[in-house]
């Protein structure tokens, strides 16, 4: 064999990142909830996740192949990702055709409506949750159906918020190994975090994004507290950061690339934005979460804060 | 430890391959081909003609306007040809060729080996010295020497800096330099220091090279140079980009184009260039010859070598063992900002500091993906621009937009293509962009 000169404008070489690595990456960082909710909750979790994931990837497939005639683009993993999203933002119970037109949702009209993977101004997976909350809100605050042994009722937050119990009664460490009613995948707090540890060191996300939301929010919480005093001052910050989607959304999805700022400033104020509507609806608004009205309002402001946060020119001040 | 202030990345240096192999001084070509552009600038004109005979040193091409640089004939011999031909890229250039006849040397050109460090010219005599000798930056960027050192009325030089960074991977011809020509490279400040009139030079040293750095420590504190100091910086690509060198040492930032390094006080210098200066000033040796680095990982034997200008980059890469089966790219430069050489028999000039030899598999692109809008291209930027949008703006020729997002502020270090895992070539686009609203600023200025 001989050898052939090829040429290319620079550079010559590549870092070897790839966006099926990062999918990867979300995927092995979420897999430490998803087995702390199938301890707490059973088989049922892994069926729905798997069902959501499997009609996630094939929607994409199939509008891809048949409605945009382009080549599939499922093995960048970004529909596995939306797929296990939508998953851990239901009830575990929830019936399979639910699961499906969710799916439907997420991937076709929140994802593929607008160009596909990087194009969609919104968060897919949250798409299809918001829908499903408005379509279907008892099925999806059912966190019953077909799950045997799991206490009845309602999420803390709705506890909280009816007045059923006060927050100096919770059991935080309880809480911690994912011992609150709540979708499917928001409770396993403890292993929300070492997913969203790993994904910092990987450099998958940074910083700015959860921290600025949990801090904004337990700050917040902090204010509110602060005409109570006494244990209130610490406990309710933490409620607030640990109950409901609080830590699954300020580490996966309110850090999902198209739809979050480019520059460090912009996801700084894209933080605090999602921290204080979040508290705004969970302590003053109809429904006792806010987390995904709040990403979903952000996601809407990204463009704006992109247009106006832009980064540092060199030599200049 | 020090660095410069934003972007960056850590691609792997690769330097095993040649930072251990000592400088060699390669064996004098039979036929050199010496184009007339060689430097940032206007061509030099040729002044020989075919025929004519020439001696090692002698001056054979004339600069053409103040950013310009002479050019010397490397050997001795007949000329051939004075003729176009393709360069490395496949541009067609003009070319002097000569055929060898012996080493017949100019004769007012010190030949000998040992040091000479005085020196009471006055400045104005060291940038003539510099300027007849045809010296130009040898970090790639082939800026004449002289043009660099005549500073406008009205501003001031501080501080001299050496760029002894050499962040692109692979190469060493800088680091052998240093290791090995310590002394010809800080007499070569002393001298450039005394041209610009100033008391400072700081010789930036990545502190992935600590022997370099402890080396130069030694022989300024043994010959007593006065002033000068060796700083190591932290490892990371591009610290070798002058304006990330300037930052990284003296904190302060030039701002965007048009303004120069000298806005702030400060002239960088490349090592080489340095030793260059020296023979130039103190032996009245053009620049004829320079230390280039063939290396690769599939290359046989990886060095750095002392060789005539004009020399081929083929017989360069015969004499590393020849090039590597398959699929292959070889680069005038390192994988970073290095340009693929198209014609191998095309000729070794002055901002040559190395060839890297890279194989199909190392140098393959992936698929383009679509944008996923991972901002990773912004955090990479060292010029704090937005990668992903200008290269949307190139390709959607949306120019004037292109413009406003100081497309022209981007120095081609290639940290967005790298870092990016849609693997789009975001660099390709972004150069088409900078280069087209460079061509419609100059067409504004015309008008004017």
């Amino acid at each position: 064999m001989a050898s052939r000169l090829f040429a290319a404008p620079s550079p010559h070489i590549h870092g070897g990142e790839s966006t099926r690595r990062i999918m990867g990456d979300v995927v092995l960082a979420l897999l430490p909830a998803l087995c702390v909710s199938t301890y707490v909750l059973g088989w049922r979790v892994l069926l729905t996740t798997a069902i959501a994931v499997a009609a996630c990837v094939l929607f994409e497939y199939l509008i891809q192949r048949f409605m945009f005639k382009r080549s599939s683009t499922i093995g960048d993993l970004s529909a596995v990702v939306t797929g296990i999203l939508l998953a851990f933002n239901l009830p575990a119970g929830i019936p399979w055709w639910i699961i499906i037109i969710g799916a439907l949702v997420a991937i076709g009209i929140g994802k593929m409506t607008f160009g596909g993977l990087g194009c969609n101004p919104f968060n897919p997976a949250l798409t299809g949750r918001i829908f499903l909350l408005i379509a279907y809100p008892v099925q999806m605050t059912d966190w019953t159906t077909g799950i045997p042994d799991t206490v009845s009722g309602s999420t803390m937050l709705a506890d909280v918020k009816a007045g059923v119990y006060g927050v100096s009664e919770i059991d935080f460490v309880a809480m911690l190994g994912g011992h609150m009613n709540g979708s499917l995948g928001e409770i396993g707090s403890f292993a929300l975090i070492l997913g969203g540890i790993y994904l910092l060191c990987r450099r998958v996300i940074t910083w700015h994004i959860p921290v600025s939301i949990l801090a904004t929010m337990a700050l917040f919480a902090l204010c509110v507290a602060a005409g109570e005093g006494g244990d209130m001052l610490y406990k309710l910050p933490l409620f607030h950061i640990l109950a409901g989607g609080a830590l699954l959304g300020a580490i996966f999805m309110a850090t999902d690339y198209s739809t979050s700022p480019m520059t460090h400033t912009g996801m700084l104020i894209y933080g605090v934005g999602i921290g204080l509507i979040t508290m705004i609806i969970r302590l003053w608004g109809a429904y006792p979460e806010g987390m995904s009205f709040a990403i979903f309002i952000m996601n809407a402001a990204t463009p704006l804060i992109n247009k106006y946060c832009r980064p540092k020119r060199f030599g200049t001040k | 430890m020090r660095t410069f202030p934003i972007g960056g990345i850590h691609p792997s240096d690769n330097k095993k391959w040649s930072k251990d192999m000592a400088i060699e001084v390669m064996e004098l070509p039979d036929e050199v081909a010496i184009p007339m552009i060689q430097h940032i600038g206007a061509p030099a004109i040729p002044i020989v003609a075919k025929g004519d005979k020439v001696l090692t040193g002698q001056l054979i091409a004339q600069a053409s306007g103040f950013v310009s640089a002479n050019i010397h004939s490397p050997i001795s011999g007949t000329v051939k040809a004075v003729d176009i031909f393709p360069n490395g890229q496949g541009l067609h250039r003009q070319m002097i060729v000569i055929t060898r006849e012996g080493d017949e040397w100019v004769e007012s050109i010190d030949r000998s080996k040992e040091l000479k460090r005085e020196c009471s010219l006055t400045p104005a005599e060291i940038i003539a010295k510099i300027k007849d000798a045809g010296v130009v930056g040898m970090g790639g960027a082939t800026f004449p020497t002289h043009v660099k050192l005549s500073i406008p009325d009205g501003q001031k030089a501080e501080i001299l800096i050496i760029n002894g960074v050499e962040c692109e991977p692979y190469l060493t011809s800088d680091y052998r330099t240093m290791l090995e020509r310590g002394e010809e490279l800080l007499t070569g400040v002393e001298i450039l220091m005394r041209a610009l009139r100033v008391e400072r030079a700081v010789i930036g040293v990545e502190n992935n090279k600590p022997d370099a750095v402890a080396h130069l420590r030694e022989l300024i504190a043994k010959g007593n140079y006065r002033g000068i100091e060796v700083m190591a910086l932290k490892t990371r690509y591009p610290q070798g980009g002058e304006k990330q060198l300037i930052a990284a040492i003296t904190g302060r930032q030039v701002a965007p184009p048009p303004a120069l390094p000298i806005s702030v006080g400060a002239v960088v210098c490349n090592a080489s260039t340095s030793v260059a200066v020296y023979e130039a000033v103190q032996k009245n040796k053009p620049l004829i010859e320079r230390v280039v680095t063939i290396t690769g990982k599939d290359i046989a034997h990886p060095s750095n070598y002392l060789l005539r200008f004009g020399v081929s980059f083929k017989s360069l890469i015969a004499k590393a063992g020849g090039l590597p089966e398959g699929d292959v790219k070889v680069l005038n430069g390192g994988p970073m900002m290095g340009r693929s050489v198209v014609a191998i028999d095309a000729p070794i000039i002055k901002g040559c500091s190395g060839v890297t030899i890279i194989s199909g598999a190392e140098a393959e692109r992936g698929k383009e993906q679509a944008c996923i809008k991972c901002a990773k291209c912004v955090s990479v930027c060292p010029m704090g621009l937005e990668p992903y949008l200008l290269a949307k703006l190139a390709r959607k020729q949306l120019w004037d937009r292109a413009e406003e997002h100081n497309t022209i502020d981007c120095i081609e270090c290639g940290c967005c293509s790298y870092t990016c895992p849609s693997s789009l070539p975001l660099l390709d686009y972004i150069r088409i962009g900078k280069q087209t609203v460079m061509g419609n600023i100059r067409a504004r200025a015309i008008k004017k």
